[in-house]
C-alpha cells in the first residue's frame, strides 16, 4: 500500500482521511441545507446547482485524486443528456430507465475515451480528451437524432417508477437531491477505499506505484470510467430537469466550465467542486445585472483565486483549520 | 515536510496548466441574467393579473448575437411601451430583460423563474432556435404568451407550434423564398451554394434551392464547410470558378461574416458574381462596413429608410441607442406594441383571450406593412430584397440598402397547411 497517502501531510489535500467529527457535522449540515433549500430558494435553480455540483465532483475524482486533467468531460455530460432525452421522447422510456441508459452510454464512452487517452500524460492527455470530445461535438451537431442546433426539446418529465409525478417541481427536486447525495456518497466511498488510496498513490508518484506492483493503467482507466459515468448521471438528470438536451452541454465551453468550478472550489477536496459549482452557477444567475459583464467578473475572480489562494476556497479553508489546530 | 512541498508544487502545476486553458475557454461560457423586478403588489385594476403587465426580453446580450438583437431589442421594447403610454387598462407595464448566452438551458431556467416567481406575462425576442423552442414549450405549459422575433426556425410555427406562441419578423422559409425566388427574377439564374455543414445550413440550402428551381433557375454546385471555419479561400475559389451568377451563403453568424470579408478580398463581386446571404441584417452589414459588404444581396422584413413611418421610428431608436434598428429590433417593437394592443382589445391579460385577439387583429405599425397573424401563430408581412450600396452611393450614416424587390407577406411565408402545424385543424 502506498505509505505516502496515509501520511498526515496529505491531510490538507485529501480533506480528512479519517472521518472526523467535523466532517460528519459538515455533512449533516449539508444534507439539512439540501432538504430545506427548495423552500428558501427557487427550486429549479437549486436543481441546476446540484447537477453541476455532481458533474464537478465527478470531474474532481479524476483531476484531484488521480491527477488527470480531462478537457473532454462535456462529452459524457452532454452525451448522456442526449441519450436520456431521446430515450424518453422518442422511445417513451420511463425516467429511471432513461437515466440508466444515459449513464451507461457515458460509461461506455468513458471506456473508449479513457482507453485512448491514458496512454499519455499531462498536457497530451488533456489534448487527447479535448480532441475526442470535439469529435463527439461535431457528431452531435450533424447527427439527425440530436436535432442539430435546435436540440431535443420538450422532453416530458414523466413518472418516476410509474407513480412519482416528476412534473411536480418538489418531487423533481427531491429526486435530483437524492441522485446528488447518492452520487456524492459514492465518490466519497471511492476516495476513501483501498482503490482510492491507490489512485492517490498514482497521483503522488506513478513510478513508485508501478514498482510496488500495481497495474497503473487499469486503475486510471477504472477511475476514468467512474468519473465519466457520474458526469453522465449528472447530464441525464439535467436533461430531465430542463426538459431539453442541447449542443451547449457537449460544447468545449462546458468542459472548461467544470474545470473552472473545480479550481475555484478546490482541487482534491470533496466539498470543493460543490462549492465551486454553487459559486459559478450563482454568479451566472444572480450577480450579473445589465451593466456588469459576467465573463469579466468570473474571469477576475478566477485570476484572484489562482494568484492568492491556489488551493481553492475549500482547500484554503481546510489548510486554515489545520493551522489553527496547530 | 518534503511530501507537503511536492504536493503543493504539483497542485500548483496542475492549477496553472488548467488555468491557462480555462481562461481561454471560459470567457465564452459565462451567462448573465438580471434578477426580475420584485413582484409589486398593486391593487388590481380591471382584469390584469397581479395589477401589472410584465414583459420579459430574453436574448443573447454578450455573445455572437449581441448586435443581432441584444440590448437593442430591449431598447425597442421600451420604446413600444412608452408609445403605448406605459399603462394598459390602467395597469402599469413593466419590462425586464436577461441574457441567455445562447444556451437553451439558461433560457429555460430564466423563463421558468420569470413565469413562476416573477409573474411575467409574456416573453419576447428569444434569439437562437434552441432557446426559442425551449421557452415556447414552457410557455405553452404555463399558459402565458411568447413572441419570437430573434430565432429563424420555421419549426416554431410548424410541428412544434403552440396556441400561445407567436413568430414575428422572419423565418428560414421567408428568407429562402425572398432571396432564392426574387433574386432569380432579377436575373440571377445560376446558383452555387456555400453551406455550413450541419442541419441548419442544409435546410437553408435545400429550401433556397427549391425556390431557385421553381423560378426557372438552376443550381450548378455546392460546397459544404465546417461550422466556424476560419478560412474560406478554397471554398470561395470553387465558387468563383463555377461560373455561377449567384453565390448563396447558407450559413450564419461568424461564418457569414468571414465568408463575406474573404469574398471581398477575392474580388468576387467586382468579378461580376453576386453574393447572396440568407441570414444577414443591418447590424452585421454595419459591422462589416460597406467596403467589404457592398454588392451583397440579402432579405429583411424592415429597413429604416423604407418610408416615413419607418424613418420616424428609426430616428427615435437611433436617439436612444446610437444605431438604426434591424428587423429583429424593429420586430420586437412591433411585437410588444401588438401584445399591449391585444390586451386592451381583450379587456384582460388572460393568455387565452390575448392569443385569440393577437390572431384576429391586423398588424400595422412602424415595422409591419400588411401584417396579420395566421392560425399557427406566424405573423406574415411584406418582406424585402435589398442590395448593399457601394461606399460612394451611401449619403449618410446607416444609408446602406437599395431596395430590389418587395415580396408580399402571403407569398413570402408558408401557409398554415404547408407549415404542418397541428393547431390548424
Amino acid at each position: 500500500m502506498a505509505t505516502k497517502a496515509a501520511s498526515p501531510n496529505v491531510a490538507d489535500v485529501t480533506a480528512g482521511h479519517k472521518t472526523s467529527p467535523r466532517t460528519i457535522a459538515l455533512m449533516i449540515i449539508g444534507l439539512a441545507l439540501i432538504l430545506v433549500a427548495p423552500f428558501l430558494i427557487y427550486p429549479v435553480f437549486v436543481m441546476k446547482v446540484l447537477c453541476f455540483a455532481l458533474f464537478a465532483a465527478a470531474f474532481n475524482l479524476l483531476l484531484g485524486y488521480v491527477g488527470l486533467l480531462s478537457f473532454g468531460h462535456a462529452a459524457f455530460f452532454g452525451g448522456a443528456a442526449y441519450i436520456t432525452a431521446y430515450a424518453i421522447k422518442a422511445w417513451g422510456y420511463p425516467p429511471e430507465l432513461a437515466i440508466l441508459l444515459g449513464t451507461a452510454f457515458a460509461a461506455l464512452m468513458g471506456l473508449v475515451f479513457g482507453y485512448v487517452a491514458i496512454k499519455r500524460q499531462g498536457i497530451y492527455f488533456a489534448m487527447i480528451t479535448m480532441a475526442l470530445a470535439q469529435m463527439f461535438f461535431f457528431f452531435c451537431l450533424q447527427a439527425p437524432f440530436t436535432g442539430g442546433e435546435d436540440g431535443i426539446q420538450g422532453v416530458p418529465r414523466g413518472k418516476l417508477f410509474g407513480f412519482i409525478d416528476l412534473s411536480n417541481s418538489l418531487n423533481m427536486y427531491y429526486f435530483v437531491a437524492a441522485v446528488f447525495v447518492i452520487g456524492f456518497l459514492f465518490i466519497w466511498r471511492v476516495v476513501h477505499s483501498p482503490f482510492g488510496s491507490i489512485l492517490k498513490a498514482i497521483r503522488e508518484n506513478e513510478q513508485r506505484a508501478i514498482s510496488l506492483g500495481y497495474r497503473v493503467s487499469r486503475y486510471k482507466l477504472g477511475a476514468f470510467v467512474i468519473s465519466a459515468s457520474l458526469a453522465g448521471l449528472a447530464g441525464s438528470v439535467k436533461a430531465i430537469v430542463f426538459q431539453l438536451a442541447s449542443l451547449t452541454d457537449v460544447g468545449f465551453q462546458m468542459s472548461g466550465e467544470v474545470v473552472l468550478m473545480t479550481l475555484l472550489g478546490g482541487i482534491g477536496t470533496l466539498m470543493g467542486p460543490v462549492v465551486g459549482a454553487v459559486l459559478v452557477v450563482s454568479l451566472e444567475n444572480y450577480l450579473a445585472t445589465s451593466s456588469l459583464p459576467v465573463p469579466v467578473v468570473i474571469g477576475s475572480i478566477f485570476v484572484v483565486c489562482v494568484l492568492l489562494f491556489r488551493r481553492g476556497i475549500v482547500g484554503e479553508f481546510n489548510a486554515w483549520m489545520d493551522r489553527k489546530r496547530g | 515536510m518534503a511530501g507537503n512541498v511536492t504536493i503543493r508544487a504539483r497542485i500548483r502545476r496542475v492549477a496553472m496548466a488548467a488555468a491557462a486553458v480555462t481562461v481561454l475557454v471560459a470567457h465564452g461560457a459565462q451567462a448573465q441574467e438580471k434578477p426580475g423586478a420584485a413582484p409589486g403588489k398593486i391593487a388590481a385594476p380591471g382584469k390584469i393579473s397581479d395589477g401589472v403587465v410584465r414583459i420579459g426580453v430574453l436574448n443573447d446580450q454578450s455573445g455572437v448575437y449581441a448586435d443581432f438583437g441584444g440590448k437593442g431589442s430591449v431598447a425597442a421594447a421600451r420604446l413600444a411601451i412608452a408609445d403605448f403610454g406605459g399603462k394598459v387598462l390602467g395597469a402599469p407595464v413593466e419590462l425586464i430583460d436577461a441574457d441567455h448566452q445562447n444556451k437553451a438551458d439558461i433560457a429555460a431556467g430564466i423563463a421558468r423563474r420569470w413565469y413562476d416567481a416573477d409573474k411575467v406575462d409574456a416573453i419576447v425576442e428569444l434569439t437562437s432556435s434552441s432557446a426559442a423552442l425551449a421557452v415556447q414549450q414552457l410557455t405553452r405549459e404555463k399558459k402565458r404568451i411568447n413572441i419570437v422575433t430573434g430565432a429563424a426556425t420555421s419549426e416554431l410555427t410548424g410541428k412544434q407550434c403552440s396556441p400561445y406562441g407567436f413568430h414575428w419578423a422572419f423565418d428560414t422559409h421567408a428568407m429562402a423564398k425572398a432571396v432564392g425566388g426574387a433574386l432569380v427574377e432579377q436575373g440571377g439564374k445560376d446558383w452555387f451554394f456555400l453551406t455550413a455543414d450541419y442541419a441548419f445550413g442544409h435546410s437553408l440550402e435545400e429550401q433556397t434551392a427549391k425556390f431557385v428551381k421553381s423560378k426557372g433557375g438552376n443550381v450548378v454546385g455546392q460546397v459544404r464547410h465546417p461550422l466556424n471555419a476560419p478560412d474560406f479561400s478554397s471554398f470561395l475559389l470553387q465558387a468563383q470558378n463555377s461560373g455561377a451568377k449567384v453565390i448563396g451563403l447558407a450559413n450564419a453568424g461568424m461564418d457569414t461574416a468571414n465568408a463575406i470579408k474573404q469574398a471581398a478580398e477575392f474580388g468576387i463581386v467586382q468579378g461580376g458574381q453576386r453574393l447572396a446571404s440568407l441570414l444577414v441584417t443591418l447590424s452585421e452589414v454595419h459591422g462589416l462596413g460597406l467596403p467589404a459588404a457592398n454588392g451583397l444581396v440579402l432579405s429583411e422584413g424592415f429597413y429604416w429608410d423604407l418610408d416615413d413611418k419607418a424613418r420616424a421610428f428609426g430616428q427615435r431608436y437611433q436617439k436612444v441607442t446610437g444605431r438604426m434598428p434591424n428587423m429583429i429590433q424593429a420586430g420586437t417593437y412591433s411585437a410588444v406594441l401588438q401584445y399591449l394592443k391585444a390586451i386592451e382589445a381583450a379587456g384582460t391579460d388572460d393568455a387565452d383571450a390575448v392569443a385569440t385577439k393577437l390572431r384576429a387583429m391586423p398588424v400595422e405599425d412602424a415595422f409591419s406593412r400588411n401584417g396579420k397573424v395566421l392560425a399557427n401563430g406566424r405573423m406574415i408581412h411584406d418582406m424585402y430584397l435589398f442590395e448593399v450600396k457601394k461606399p460612394s452611393e451611401s449619403k449618410q450614416a446607416f444609408d446602406y440598402y437599395k431596395l430590389l424587390a418587395t415580396i408580399p407577406g402571403n407569398q413570402a411565408f408558408m401557409t398554415v397547411e404547408e407549415s404542418g402545424c397541428p393547431l390548424a385543424n
